[in-house]
């Protein structure tokens, strides 16, 4: 059986195998290749200096001027890959994101490709409010961009390759839980994501969702560590004689609404799981989408598991008090179910 | 300029409680019994003690991802932090804060900012409201060599200079931004260089030289209080502990290291003191039996105190 892979290494063999087939893909961001560094922050473009000296670039701590850079490459045909530490240092490239990469293409009537890749990882993990927010939502109401959450090697790998070919700015969130990043940037508490990668070229279309469990009493839908707490969940109410099918987008921009509307329909019922404060939340948006499309189906309201609106906070009791946990989710089933 | 006994022996009393504080929580992180990630300033102890000693009490600090060292120089009680590094509900914070955000307004420190540069117009700001209320007051910006290429950093500076407002803008150089080194990041020899671009004074110094940390600091903010506006002073240091967590340093030369170890402010001060006659080593030893015992009264008090309720999250997020 070939061995597993982290998310940490897919999203490195990703890089590598895009960046040997198509010389204009190149990297750019804090720490990413300093030799006897770190490999980014949490290890995915570890070593690749040694093999891309040229194309993996360190940028000085500058978001906003290091994104508008490479939207800039971009438009002249690069492909570059640009990666933030944390997903909040997003906040100081939201600029050049939203103001340019977003637009340009639609400023220009159509003439201007931007072919960004966008990196940046999520989720409350221990280090405060600044360090541990979830901003997909965000960027969700950014006409223009495309959003991957990949929550398994196989699909990071995949999804990754898919990004760097397609000719729009895409932003790809990763979960600091999921990484399996090893050594000193190891994460406590962290879940399995790994997967089984095939040795030939694979890509995972961006704007497809995968079932990863049949089920028939309630839909529950999540990204990233959420979908691996929504399978946790499905298999305690299992136990408990609720038979729950979990859904993976994968993709929030474009949604695949087909395959999670193909799923209320049959079971009548869904959970949408968010990590990151609840009001104005993908999981509302979500809601309003399926109850407009699936209305004569639903069983019950649709019901939103997620985060407070609060900042996340610093001490684990009450950081796990804001991140959804299976426990949650078994809680909100029961409730649909049973009534 | 020459200082009096008592505030020699004060800078290495408090320089000594943040090296001892540093080397106690990393040792308790490596344990596994605290909870987070941290990022210390074991060699950086000049630059804070320096800077914050020569304020005054109203004056307010804003300070970064590494704060700790800021803070005890400032005057938190190292329980204060303790807790909040802890995650108890007693910690400076109300622990919602964590390592990278301690801090406390009524004792003139900002809870620290983890954006980089984030926290410089901050400083800016609070200037602003000395000069628009005629308050005597001065705000000072801690930074790192890192955040100097960030827009706030300039942004800031800019409004500071041509408001003339009273801000100090510090740099703690110490030649990396976490495995980056400097010369990866600036064209300049002297980051101090920059001032020039802003019409501001610049100063570069030995940012491990206590007592000429704490000279320039009066130099600069005599200046601002005067109405003069901002100074740009470069400190230059090093870290001779890791970025943050584990980290074992593997970027950074080990012949330059080892020079950086044997240069580290504590150990510089100590030789002074006891060379120049300026203190014995009994009187040493009493101030750090004194730290140790504050210190581990306050990891005693930490471990006890009450975890916060995963409900408390709920509270302070509006007035
Ligand atoms: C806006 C932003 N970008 C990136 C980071 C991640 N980060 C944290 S510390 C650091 C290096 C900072 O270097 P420097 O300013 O020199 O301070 P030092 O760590 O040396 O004290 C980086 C890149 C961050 N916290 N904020
Ligand atoms: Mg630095």
């Amino acid at each position: 059986m070939p061995e597993k892979s982290s998310i940490a290494e897919a999203l490195r063999e990703g890089l590598r195998e895009e960046m040997s087939r198509d010389k204009d893909v190149f990297c750019l961001g804090e720490d990413i290749a300093v030799p006897g560094g770190f490999g980014g922050a949490f290890t995915v473009t570890l070593g690749l200096e040694e093999q891309f000296r040229e194309r993996m670039i360190d940028t000085p701590i500058a978001e906003n001027g290091f994104f508008g850079v490479a939207c800039g490459a971009a438009i002249m045909g690069m492909r570059p890959v640009a990666d933030v530490q944390y997903s909040d240092f997003l906040l100081l490239a939201m600029d050049q994101i939203i103001s340019n990469m977003a637009k340009m293409r639609y400023m220009s009537g159509g003439k201007i490709r931007v072919p960004v890749v966008m990196r940046a990882p999520v989720g409350a993990t221990g280090r405060g409010a600044q360090h541990a927010q979830n901003p997909e939502s965000l960027f969700m109401n950014v006409p223009g961009i495309k959003i991957v959450c990949p929550s398994t090697a196989y699909d990071a790998k995949g999804l990754l390759k898919a990004a760097i070919r397609d000719d729009n700015p895409v932003l790809m969130f990763e979960h600091k839980l999921l990484y399996g990043s090893k050594g000193a940037r190891a994460e406590s508490d962290a879940v399995d994501g790994s997967s089984e990668i095939p040795a030939e070229d694979y890509l995972v279309p961006i704007g497809s969702g995968i079932v990863r469990r049949q089920g028939t009493d309630v839909t529950i839908i999540g990204t990233l560590l959420m979908m691996h707490h929504a399978m946790t969940a499905a298999k305690r109410l299992a136990d408990a004689g609720i038979s729950a099918e979990v859904i993976d987008p994968r993709s929030l921009v474009p949604f695949d609404y087909e395959l999670l509307v193909a799923s209320v329909e049959k079971t009548g019922r869904l959970i949408i799981v968010q990590e990151g404060p609840r009001t104005g939340g993908f999981a509302a948006e979500i809601a309003a989408e399926v109850s407009e499309r699936a209305a004569d189906y639903l069983l019950a309201p649709v019901c939103r598991v997620a985060s407070p609106d609060i900042p996340p906070p610093f001490a684990p009791p009450m950081e796990n008090f804001y991140r959804p946990d299976p426990d949650n989710i078994v809680q909100a089933a029961r409730r649909l179910v049973e009534g | 300029m020459t200082h009096d006994k008592d505030r020699l022996l004060s800078f290495y009393h408090r320089m000594l409680m943040i090296r001892q504080f540093e080397e106690r929580v990393k040792m308790m992180f490596l344990e596994g019994i605290m909870p987070g990630t941290i990022h210390q300033c074991q060699g950086q102890e000049a630059s804070a003690v320096g800077v914050c000693f020569a304020l005054n009490e109203k004056d307010v600090i804003t300070s970064t991802h590494r704060p700790h060292g800021h803070a005890i120089a400032r005057g938190l009680s190292v329980e204060s932090l303790m807790h909040e590094l802890f995650g108890k509900s007693t910690g400076c914070c109300k622990a919602k804060g964590g390592s990278m955000h301690v801090g406390d307004l009524d004792q003139g420190m900002v809870p620290a900012i983890a954006i980089v540069a984030g926290n410089i117009p901050l400083a800016t700001g609070i200037a602003l409201s000395y000069k628009m209320r005629r308050e005597p007051h001065v705000a000072v910006s801690f930074m790192g060599d890192g955040a100097i290429n960030e827009g706030a950093f300039h942004e800031a500076v800019n409004m500071g200079a041509i408001w003339k407002l009273p801000v100090l803008y510090v740099i703690e150089n110490n030649r990396y931004a976490a495995s980056t080194s400097i010369e990866k990041m600036t064209a300049l020899d002297k980051l101090s260089d920059r001032a020039a671009g802003y019409g501001i004074p610049g100063v570069t110094i030995d940012g491990n030289d206590v007592e000429a940390v704490y000279e320039a600091t009066q130099a600069a903010l005599a200046g601002a209080r005067a109405g003069d506006g901002p100074t740009l002073l470069e400190l230059e240091t090093y870290r001779i502990t890791g970025h943050s967590r584990r980290d074992p340093c593997n970027y950074q030369p080990p012949e330059e290291r080892e020079l950086a170890v044997k240069r580290e402010p504590l150990g510089r001060f100590t030789g002074k003191l006891l060379e120049a006659g300026l203190a014995t080593q009994a009187e040493l030893d009493e101030i750090a039996a004194a730290v140790e015992t504050e210190i581990d009264a306050a990891v005693e008090s930490a471990k006890a105190a009450p975890e916060p309720l995963p409900e408390d999250a709920l509270e302070d997020v509006f007035a």
